[in-house]
Order: structure tokens, then sequence, then C-alpha cells
């Protein structure tokens, strides 16, 4: 009596088995195909007669994105150095390099703003970079020394006529 | 829906290979909204100025004039300073634009259309100098963080609107009343609708000053979108972060308004004097409220080279935050000796004052005319840097330009 209930277990599990490995069989074969789909929306079977006018198109010289010319990065205006491609990545996501560029500070206070941005401003967590873009700002945009009144420079010499 | 999707990434993904990097936040981008790396680029068309106006930085935008741009007595659009904490408002829906008092101040929370506010109350028109709290802070030295203004974070228009006490009256606020804050519709910079870039305000007597009003017209037009169309706080004399742009909403708060930039340091400066490049903690630092007195030499442009024997005449504003000038004077011996230019009256309390001389050179050479304002309290502009802070506020050095005697 027990080794026939046994059996009868045994065989309901293994067509439970059979049925359970078919579902799973098609299920993944639905999903490649849906994949598929995804990848290749004009596959004939959801093609529209519609024509695709969500595709943005834009006026790209992809080549020039990331373009130094005399040691300037064009997009950005960076000076080309170790570390700038980090600080390209990282700093100017929602704020333009001029920000960047303006401001002369020390590793501290770059280490300070950093720290303000990710506490206030949704900057993410830099990591390893974080090291990197100081280094490069401190070292190519050092604080300059103004005392306390400059000279004027830079004047634009002109006549004034009367 | 799912292939919407997919072309909607993959136009971001797009995007952000032309931008050069990911676009943050870019599932809440609107479907229209054209990233700002993608629109006219030239900004003096985006905002009708000058090409003379100096961009300090694209994303948020800010520019700043030059001394000699500031010449008229009324400054035109063309030469007004752009200043953005955040991005400015991609939508305006006018017809359907509201403002509302709300906050612990008051009695009841009030909603207005703009035409009840236009309607409703009596309108008043100002002219009202309105000046950037950073304007000079490219000359602080340790330098101090943020946009580096020179000279052109300033200028003063005429402002149609209705006052803000006016409003507040029809509202009904409470005896507990301290501080108002502004609430606007322009844009974080992470594009996070939960955060405000700007919220700031005054305490309740610059509120109900004559002069406090919302604006919706300057210089006799409706107000450029950059300069916070359709509505706007003006309060004159203040640091401009003040006069909240694209004004939504009005709190009546029964503490100092703790919104985004009334905290920390900014618009702050140390409570007591600090050597350059202290640390100074948050809790030391005070919020700033009325400006310095100050003064621009707006002709002639700086350079000017003129013939042996002729007489140069001067001129240009000079301003007071909620004081008025009391005396305007000029050197070219750097401060060795100074005399009195000729100086008018505001136009209303708030409205920068308009002064001129006439200089005379004792020979040939280089020289520098350097002016003085001095306010009603007998407080006059440093020839130096005035103290040091953190942030660079409140720069109002004496202005010089350069002149030379062939």
């Amino acid at each position: 009596m027990k080794k026939q209930n046994h059996d009868k277990l045994k065989k309901d599990f293994r067509s439970f088995y059979k049925v359970l490995m078919i579902a799973c069989a098609s299920i993944g074969v639905f999903v490649v195909a849906l994949m598929y789909l995804i990848k290749n929306p004009d596959v004939s079977i959801f093609k529209s007669s519609e024509p695709n006018s969500e595709i943005v198109a834009v006026p790209v010289e992809e080549e020039g994105l990331d373009k130094v010319e005399n040691g300037i990065h064009v997009r950005t205006g960076f000076v080309e150095a170790p570390g700038m491609m980090e600080t390209v990545q990282n700093c100017t996501n929602c704020h333009s390099a001029k920000l960047v560029i303006q401001n002369r500070m020390n590793k501290e206070r770059w280490k300070s703003t950093i720290k303000w941005m990710q506490e206030t401003q949704n900057l993410w967590d830099l990591g390893k970079n974080e090291d990197i873009i100081i280094d490069y700002l401190v070292t190519n945009y050092p604080p300059q020394k103004k005392g306390r009144r400059e000279v004027l420079s830079n004047i634009d010499w002109y006549e004034l006529k009367d | 829906m799912q292939r919407r999707k997919f072309i909607g990434k993959a136009a971001l993904a797009s995007l952000a290979s032309i931008v050069g990097a990911d676009i943050v936040y870019g599932s809440k981008m609107a479907e229209n909204y054209i990233p700002l790396a993608l629109q006219d680029p030239d900004p003096f068309k985006l905002f009708n100025k000058d090409k003379e106006m100096v961009v300090l930085n694209d994303k948020p935008w800010n520019m700043e004039a030059q001394a000699h741009l500031l010449d008229d007595k009324i400054t035109p659009n063309k030469y007004i300073f752009v200043r953005n904490n955040g991005l400015i408002p991609e939508e305006i829906d006018v017809n359907n634009w509201t403002l509302t008092i709300d906050g612990e101040s008051v009695k009841e929370k009030k909603t207005y259309t703009l035409d009840e506010l236009k309607s409703k109350f009596k309108q008043h028109t100002y002219q009202l100098t309105l000046e950037c709290g950073g304007n000079g802070r490219s000359e602080f030295d340790p330098p101090a963080k943020g946009n580096q203004w020179t000279i052109g974070a300033v200028y003063c228009a005429s402002w149609t609107g209705i006052r803000l006490r006016d409003v507040l009256e029809d509202v009904g606020i409470k005896d507990d009343a301290v501080y108002f804050g502004y609430h606007a519709a322009d844009i974080h910079l992470s594009r996070d609708p939960a955060k405000e870039p700007i919220s700031r305000g005054a305490p309740m007597a610059k509120a109900l000053q004559d002069e406090t009003i919302l604006a919706f017209k300057m210089n006799g037009e409706d107000i450029p979108l950059a300069h916070g169309y359709p509505l706007r706080v003006v309060a004159g004399g203040w640091p401009a972060s003040v006069s909240g742009k694209w004004l939504q909403r009005i709190s009546i708060r029964n503490i100092v308004h703790d919104g985004t930039k009334m905290t920390g340091t900014a618009y702050r400066v140390p409570c007591k004097p600090v050597a350059p490049g202290s640390k100074v903690a948050d809790e030391d630092m005070c919020i700033i409220e009325s400006m310095p007195v100050k003064s621009l030499i707006t002709y002639p442009k700086s350079g000017a080279t003129i013939s042996k024997g002729k007489t140069l005449t001067i001129r240009g504003h000079a301003w007071a935050g909620e004081l008025q000038v009391a005396k305007m004077e000029y050197s070219i011996d750097f401060g060795a000796t100074w005399k009195t230019c000729m100086l008018d009256k505001p136009a209303n309390r708030l409205a920068w004052q308009h002064f001129s001389a006439d200089v005379d050179f004792p020979q040939e050479g280089y020289y520098e005319v350097w002016a003085k304002a001095t306010d009603s309290n007998g407080v006059a502009q440093p020839m130096l840097l005035p103290g040091w802070n953190p942030k660079g506020y409140l720069n109002n050095a004496c202005h010089r330009i350069a002149v030379k005697i062939a």
C-alpha cells in the first residue's frame, strides 16, 4: 500500500515536471522573440504604416565631440591635461564648464565644494575620480594672487573725440 | 508602448553622445524640451542682449554688463545682467498663471490670477536699483567661489507693478509674521522637481515698503523672460536675489525664511570681520540686507586718449542700498585729493542717482579717474577691497577708468 502511494507520487511529480519544463521553454521562446522585436522594431508583424517620426534627428559632428585645439577641449574650454575627461564627464552635466573654469580653489576647498554638491545638488559619488578631478583642477586652475587691488590691465586704448 | 520607450531612450542616448555625457535625469525631460546644449547657442539673440555683454556661464545662464554699457539713466534690457541659479522656466502659461500667498502667518491662504492682481490693486511705477550680492566677486583674494562678476551685475530699470503690502493686506497677515519667502517656476540644475534653485525673501519691514512691488512690467513692457516674466518681486537696494523671478507663491513665515539660498553661507557674510581666507562656521554667517554705497563711471569708457588742454566730462551713477547717496567725488591722483561731482537726487527712493564732473588734467601722461560715493550716513566706498568674506559678496570698492593725455 505504502509503495503504491509512493509510485503514484513519483508519477505525478514526473508529469508536473514535464508541464513545468514546457511552460519554461515557451516563456523562454516568447522572451527571446520579444527581445528581438524590441531591438528590431521594424520587423514585419509590428510594422505600422506611419513614418517613424519619433527618432530625433540632430545635426552633429560626432568626430568633433572631444576635439582639442591648441591644448583646449573645444566643447568645454577645459585645458587638455591628465584628468580632463574625468572632469568633463562628472562636472559638466548639471552646470557649464565655465562655472568650473571661473573658480580658483585649493584642494581642500574643491573637496568641500564637491561635498556640498553631493549633499545638496544631487552630485553622485565620484569614487576614484574625485582625486583625479581635484588634481586636474588645482594643477591647471590654481588660485592667483591678486592682492588688495589689482592694476588696471587689458586697457583698450582709443581716441576720445569731443 | 514598449517601442516608444525604446526609441525615447535611443534618442536620449544619441543626445548623450552629442552632449558628451549621460543626460542626468534624462527620463524626467519633458517631451518637447530641447536640451540647452541644442538650443540656439547665441545668448545675445536668446535674451536680446548687446554683443558687448559678457557671458560668465551658459548653464545656468549668467551674463554681465561692462561699465560703459550702463550709461543710460534707465537701463534698457540689452544691457541688463542675467543671473540665474537654475534653469529658466520652459513653459509659461500666462493665461493660467496664479500667485498664491500662504505660510504660517497668513490668516487664510489666497490665490490670485494675473488679471486679478492687475485689476484689483493700484499700480505703481518706480526706478529701482538691483545689484547682485556677488557683484565684484572677481577681485577677492583668496578668490571666492561662484560666478566671477566684475562690475556689471547692477542696473536700474523702471518697474511697474503692485505693492506687496497691498496684496498682503487683502490676504490678512497675523501679528507673528517675520519674513516673506518667494517660490518660483525656475528649474533646479539637476532637474530634480523636488528641489528649488532659489527661494529667498526679506523681513516683513522690507515687504511692507512702498517700493517693494510685484512687477509685471519692466521699462513699460512685459518683463523679458530672463528677467522673470510674467511676474516677479522687485525689492530695490537689497541683493537682487531677494527679487524673485517667475513668481508663483509667497509664503509669509513666522520664522526667518529657510528656503534654498537663505541658509548656510549663501548671501551671507561673516557677522564679525574675518581675516582673508578664514573658515567661517555657518552659524557665524549673517544674512545680507541692504547693499552698500557704490558708484560706476559709465562715461567715458576706460582707455580714452584725449589731447592736452581738453576738459573731460565724466558721468555715471551712484546708489546706496536702502540709503541715499549724499556726496559724489572723483580723484585723478589715486585718492590724494578729491573733487566734488554734480549729483542728482534719485527719481524716487532706491533709484540710482546720476553724477557728472568736468575733469582737467595738469599735464600729459597716464591717469586713472577714481569715483567715490558717500551715503547719507557718511559711509564712503573704500579704495581697496572691503572686508574679505568666504563667498565674495559686497565688493563696493571705488570704480576707476584709465585715461591718457597725449
